[in-house]
C-alpha cells in the first residue's frame, strides 16, 4: 500500500487530530490505481509552520484552514501555487466563509469541506481527492516522457491494424466453414473485400513508415534543390494505373522547373498523398489538376478534383490522425487516415500552409504554400 | 433455434457487419445492420429489437456507451452487448466486473472481437433467454 502524505493546517487541535484519527485507519481503492493508498497525516497550527513544513518535506496533499493566527490560508495556498503546484490542497472552511473557499478554489484550491465535517464526509472528499491525485500524477508522468501523445496513437493504431485482420481471419473462417455454399463462385465477395482490408493494411504500414521517415531527426534530412515538376511527375506516374482503371484524366499545369529547397523524401510524401487522394476520392469520368506555381516568395501546389468532396465541418478535422470520412461514398475506399496528417506535418516541418475547399459532390482543391524565405 | 427473434447490430466495419449477420441469420435471428450510432438512434426510434449488439467506437470513441444508455432508456428489458476490438493490452480497458463499471456502463455484455461464432451464439441465447 502507497501512503500519501497529508498535512493538515488548522489552529484548532481537535480537527488536526479528528483527522488523524480518521485517515490514520482509512484506505482509498480504485480499480484504476495498481495498489490501495494509506494516509500519514502530519500537523500544523499555523500557516508560517505549515510553510516551513511543505519547504523540508512536501506533502501530496493539504488540508487547509482559511483562517490562521498569524498569515491567512490563502497566504499558504500562494505559496504552495508558486513552488509545489502537484499538492493537491483542499480548503477546511467553516460555513460561515464559504465565499472564501469558494474563491479559495477559484485560485487553484481543488475543493473544500465545510467544518464540521463528519468523519464520512471527511472519507468521502479524501477519496475525491486521492484520485484527482492519482490522475494528476499520471498525466504529469505522461506529459513529461512526451507519451501521452504517443500511447494514443498506439492504442489507435492497434486498433487500426486489429480491425483488418479480424475482417481477414472472419472471411476465412466462413470460408473454411463453407457458410456461402460449396462453390467457389459464392465467394467471390468476400476474397474481394478481404483483398481489399489487407491492401488497407499494407496502406497504414507504408503510411507509418512515412511518418517514421519524417520523425527522424532533422540531421538526416537530406536537404537538397528538388525539382518539384519531377516528383510531380513522378507521382502522376505511380498513380495512373489507378486512374486509369477508374477513368480518371490526370492533368499537369506548371510553368517551367520549379525548384525547392528540401528533403525530396518529404516533397514525395506531399505530392503521392495529394495526387493519390484526388484520383481515390473521385468519382468515374472524373478529372484531377495539379498547378505549380512559383512567386518570387512561395511555391504553391494546387491539387482538384472534381471528387465526392465533404462538409465544411469534415474538413477541419480531416488533418487528425486516423480520422478518415465515413459515408456512403466512402465505404468502399480504403485508407489508414494517416496520409493527409503526414502532409500536414511536412508541410508544417517547413513552415508552410495547407488548405482544402470542398464542395460535397463536386470536388475538393488542396492548396499547397511552401515560403521560400529561407532558400 | 431461436426464431424471429430481431437483433440490431451496429459497427462502422462493414465486413464485420457482413460477417456478424451471416453468423446471426445462419442461428436463425432476424438481423437488422446500421453503420452508425445516428442510424441505430433512428432504428430505435420505433424499432424495438429483441437484443442489441453495439461497436464501442463509431463516430466517436465512445459511441457505443451512449448506444447502450439510450436504449436501455428506451426499452430497459433490451440485452445490450459491447463488441469492440480496443484490447486490454492498451491500457483501455475495462469489462462489466466490478460494480463501478457497472454504474456507468450500461450493457449487459462486453465481448472482444474477434468474436468466435460458438461463444457469440451462446452469450446471444443466454441473454434472450
Amino acid at each position: 500500500m502507497q501512503k500519501l502524505k497529508v498535512l493538515v493546517v488548522d489552529d484548532e487541535p481537535g480537527i488536526c487530530s479528528g483527522v488523524k484519527r480518521i485517515l490514520g485507519k482509512f484506505t482509498v481503492s480504485y480499480p484504476f490505481m495498481d495498489e490501495d493508498r494509506g494516509f500519514e497525516v502530519f500537523e500544523a497550527y499555523t500557516g508560517e509552520d505549515a510553510i516551513e513544513l511543505i519547504k523540508k518535506d512536501p506533502p501530496d496533499i493539504v488540508l487547509l484552514d482559511n483562517k490562521l493566527p498569524g498569515i491567512q490560508g490563502t497566504e499558504v495556498l500562494d505559496y504552495i501555487n508558486k513552488n509545489h503546484r502537484e499538492i493537491v490542497v483542499m480548503i477546511i472552511t467553516s460555513y460561515a466563509s464559504l465565499e472564501l473557499a469558494v474563491k479559495a478554489t477559484e485560485k487553484g484550491a481543488y475543493d473544500f469541506i465545510p467544518k464540521p465535517f463528519t468523519p464520512q464526509e471527511l472519507k468521502s472528499s479524501m477519496e475525491k481527492v486521492t484520485k484527482h491525485h492519482f490522475l494528476q500524477g499520471m498525466t504529469q508522468r505522461l506529459n513529461k516522457e512526451g507519451k501521452e501523445v504517443r500511447f494514443q496513437f498506439l492504442s489507435v493504431l492497434s486498433h487500426e491494424l486489429k480491425s483488418p485482420l479480424n475482417a481477414v481471419e472472419g472471411y476465412l473462417k466462413i470460408m473454411e466453414e463453407r457458410q456461402a455454399g460449396d462453390q467457389i463462385s459464392q465467394y467471390d465477395q468476400i476474397i474481394e473485400r478481404a483483398l481489399q482490408r489487407i491492401n488497407g493494411m499494407r496502406t497504414l504500414i507504408m503510411d507509418l513508415l512515412d511518418l517514421t521517415k519524417i520523425q527522424s531527426d532533422e540531421k538526416e534530412k537530406q536537404f537538397e534543390h528538388v525539382n518539384l515538376l519531377d516528383i510531380t511527375k513522378n507521382a502522376i506516374e505511380t498513380v495512373s494505373p489507378y486512374a486509369i482503371q477508374k477513368d480518371v484524366e490526370l492533368n499537369l499545369h506548371a510553368e517551367e522547373d520549379i525548384t525547392f529547397y528540401g528533403d525530396p523524401n518529404d516533397m514525395e510524401i506531399v505530392l503521392n498523398n495529394l495526387i493519390s487522394n484526388a484520383v481515390k476520392y473521385n468519382y468515374k469520368e472524373g478529372k484531377v489538376d495539379v498547378n505549380l506555381e512559383k512567386d518570387i516568395d512561395q511555391i504553391t501546389i494546387k491539387v482538384s478534383d472534381t471528387g465526392i468532396g465533404m462538409k465544411q465541418e469534415e474538413t477541419s478535422k480531416l488533418f487528425n490522425e486516423f480520422v478518415r470520412i465515413k459515408n456512403e461514398k466512402t465505404r468502399n475506399i480504403t485508407g489508414s487516415g494517416l496520409g493527409l496528417s503526414i502532409v500536414k506535418k511536412v508541410i508544417n516541418l517547413y513552415n508552410g500552409d495547407i488548405q482544402i475547399d470542398s464542395t460535397p459532390g463536386k470536388g475538393s482543391t488542396f492548396t499547397v504554400i511552401l515560403p521560400l524565405n529561407n532558400q | 433455434m431461436n426464431t424471429n427473434k430481431k437483433i440490431l447490430v451496429a459497427d462502422d466495419d462493414v465486413d464485420y457487419l457482413f460477417q456478424i449477420k451471416l453468423h446471426l441469420q445462419n442461428m436463425g435471428y432476424e438481423v437488422l445492420t446500421v453503420e452508425s450510432q445516428k442510424e441505430a438512434e433512428e432504428v430505435l426510434e420505433n424499432t424495438k429489437p429483441d437484443l442489441a449488439i453495439y461497436d464501442l467506437m463509431m463516430e466517436t470513441e465512445d459511441s457505443g456507451f451512449i448506444l447502450s444508455y439510450k436504449t436501455k432508456q428506451k426499452y430497459p428489458d433490451v440485452p445490450v452487448v459491447i463488441a469492440t476490438a480496443v484490447a486490454s493490452e492498451t491500457g483501455i480497458s475495462f469489462g462489466l466486473d466490478t460494480k463501478d463499471e457497472k454504474r456507468w456502463i450500461k450493457a449487459d455484455l462486453y465481448l472482444e472481437k474477434d468474436i468466435r461464432k460458438e461463444q457469440l451464439e451462446k452469450e446471444i441465447k443466454k441473454l434472450l433467454d
